[in-house]
């Protein structure tokens, strides 16, 4: 190291180190398989991570400061952009919160919608999870086979909402509208081919023995240090812990489906393998039964000064039309007050805090992303592990650098 | 404390429709309210959440109180996040602890209010490992310091940023050189 003026921040200071045997390499941000724009700082003694530094912030857009500039409506939109592999996930969490806070009582076809499409968007999410990890370990097939389920999931999330990526579907207080006219024959025809993509991608990675290699052993954790570092989703039952806030606090009416929650106790990289795996299954099970209690009924609250009136309604009901104008011109007041909204997004604890004054604007709102927690973690999954390991648990923590970085 | 006179206005209550499933912790904290009535100022309760004010010099020992005791057992800290109420209030910042237990599966929050002129509060890294970046975000985006944290740096923003982002003062675009306009 040159002694130049510039100040060197602690963590980069090279102390008790012998030159020779140790070496500061910095991986990323175009890394490609960092999964987005994430750093780190590795120190290795040889191929051995001797200590690893995540540093983040590349995709910072100040989403939460955005959220205090815009009306309660217009923070759906902000939300699909944060976890953008499971926007409906956001978009639950964010209008559950608002709705806590204006006691909205929400149809039951509006909550089995939710739920129908949530658990794809997880089916979804999970897919490019699957592929990219094997992909970074080095099986590239896998990819191809995820992103054409995928691709089905996608075509119907945009059958419902008009979006592939950022579909915004949910609305404070329903949906945006109801299911187009075909939806649930589509979605059946999607769950008949599934459970047999599922066992392709079994038989081109778990019986693979590089694969097993490459990831059984590799990034432990144990149950008390995934609690303590705050890990949540598949990375906390990875570990052996039994935690499900769709099982642990239900919303939106999850307490009446059927479904397992797999854990594995071993908290290695190939645990949390098993456990996504496993929860695909689990989410093509929910959807079966979301799917056999559709009933017909009304999408949205009824609540005239939050939701927006339908079309028809508009033209005929002069109070429709003063709603709409108000509702779109100036938004509606929320109660002043305070809400933590957690949901068991794809990848673990999604909780929005929003604080209200009263206006139409929110005072505050904070997402706690699950990738942001559980990526902290990481230094001590990574130390004394080998650098091409480094890759296999970063894959496997499965996260998003929008929602890190927001 | 003027914050006794806020809460009672009329707030609507919790849907029924979700689970009554897992308990209030109320209780514990009323218990440890009444043991130690110089750590907690208030308890209020409020869209079925329980909201505790903590004096900011006990939250370690009431944080690490609630994470120990066995009735309570709030081993998880989901969420750690800043509040600025506005540059006229005071106090004007807040830091709420978003506690989880994930054995009983009760939630309860803790709450530190801070005035502009002293915005320390000590750390609880050493409760929960996980408070770490949770510290350092509201340290980046809100300059609230929290003392003994081992590692307090800006986590979002690049180090030579000026301001904190999410203060109410702070200009939406920022600030030159890297504001668009």
């Amino acid at each position: 190291m040159s002694t130049s003026t510039v100040n060197i921040p602690p963590q980069f200071e090279i102390v008790d180190r012998p030159l020779d045997t140790q070496m500061t390499i910095s991986m990323g941000p175009q890394h490609p398989s960092t999964h987005g724009v994430l750093r780190l700082e590795l120190v290795l003694d040889g191929e051995m991570v001797v200590k690893a530094t995540p540093d983040i912030g590349y995709l910072h857009t100040g989403m939460e400061k955005l959220f205090e500039y815009k009306k309660y409506q217009q923070g759906i939109v902000i939300t699909d952009r944060m976890d953008y592999l499971n926007p409906l996930g956001n978009n639950l969490a964010y209008v559950m919160a608002v709705e806590k806070l204006l006691a909205l009582e929400i149809p039951e076809r509006a909550q089995t919608i939710r739920v129908l499409t949530c658990e794809l968007q997880r089916i979804a999410s999970h897919l490019v999870w699957l592929g990219t990890h094997a992909l970074d370990i080095g099986a590239m097939t896998v990819f191809f086979y995820c992103f054409r389920e995928r691709e089905k999931i996608l075509n119907l999330i945009e059958a419902a909402s008009g979006g592939r990526l950022t579909p915004s579907y949910f609305r404070i207080g329903g949906l945006m509208m109801d299911l187009p006219a075909g939806f649930e024959r589509r979605v059946k025809q999607f769950l008949d081919g599934f459970l047999k993509s599922v066992d392709e991608f079994h038989t081109l990675l778990t019986g693979n023995r590089i694969f097993q290699k490459r990831t059984q052993g590799v990034g432990v954790i144990s149950a008390e240090d995934a609690i303590d570092w705050g890990l949540s989703g598949p990375c906390l039952r990875g570990s052996g812990v039994d935690l499900d806030i769709r099982r642990a606090s239900p919303y939106t009416g999850y307490e009446k489906y059927d479904f397992e929650i797999p854990t594995e106790s071993d908290g290695d990289v190939w645990a949390r393998y098993i456990v996504r795996m496993r929860e695909m299954n689990e989410s093509h099970k929910i959807v079966t039964q979301a799917l056999s209690r559709l009933k017909p009924g009304p999408v949205k609250a009824d609540a005239p000064k939050v939701v927006l009136p339908d079309r028809e309604a508009m033209k005929q009901h002069m109070d429709a039309l003063i709603h709409h104008f108000l509702i779109v011109a100036e938004g509606f007041d929320v109660p002043a007050g305070e809400v933590y909204m957690p949901i068991e997004a794809s990848k673990g604890e999604l909780g929005v805090y929003v604080k209200s004054d009263g206006g139409p604007k929110p005072s505050r709102v904070h997402f706690r992303g699950p990738s942001f927690v559980n990526l902290s973690a990481l230094p001590q999954m990574a130390e004394g592990a080998m650098i091409a390991d480094i890759v296999a648990i970063i894959g496997s923590l499965d996260i998003v650098l929008g929602e890190i970085d927001r | 404390m003027t914050n006794g006179a806020d809460n009672d206005r009329d707030l609507p209550r919790q849907t029924s429709t979700t689970s009554t499933k897992s308990s209030t912790p109320s209780p514990l904290v009323t218990a440890l309210q009444r043991a130690h009535p110089d750590w907690i100022a208030e308890v209020r309760e409020a869209y079925g959440e329980i909201t505790v004010m903590v004096q900011r010099e006990h939250i370690q020992v009431v944080c690490s109180q609630l994470k120990n005791s066995p009735e309570a057992r709030f081993d998880f800290l989901a969420d750690l996040c800043g509040v600025d109420r506005g540059p006229e209030e005071e106090p004007r910042f807040e830091v709420n602890y978003h506690l989880f237990s994930t054995t009983i599966h009760h939630r309860v929050r803790l709450k530190v209010l801070l005035s502009e002129d002293d915005l320390h509060v000590p750390t609880v890294t050493n409760v929960w490992r996980t408070a770490n970046w949770h510290e350092r975000e509201t340290f980046d985006l809100f300059g609230i310091i929290f003392d003994g944290h081992p590692d307090l740096r800006r986590i979002l923003l690049p180090d030579d940023w000026q301001g904190h982002a999410l203060r109410k003062d702070f200009p939406l675009r920022g600030y030159e050189p890297y504001s668009l306009k």
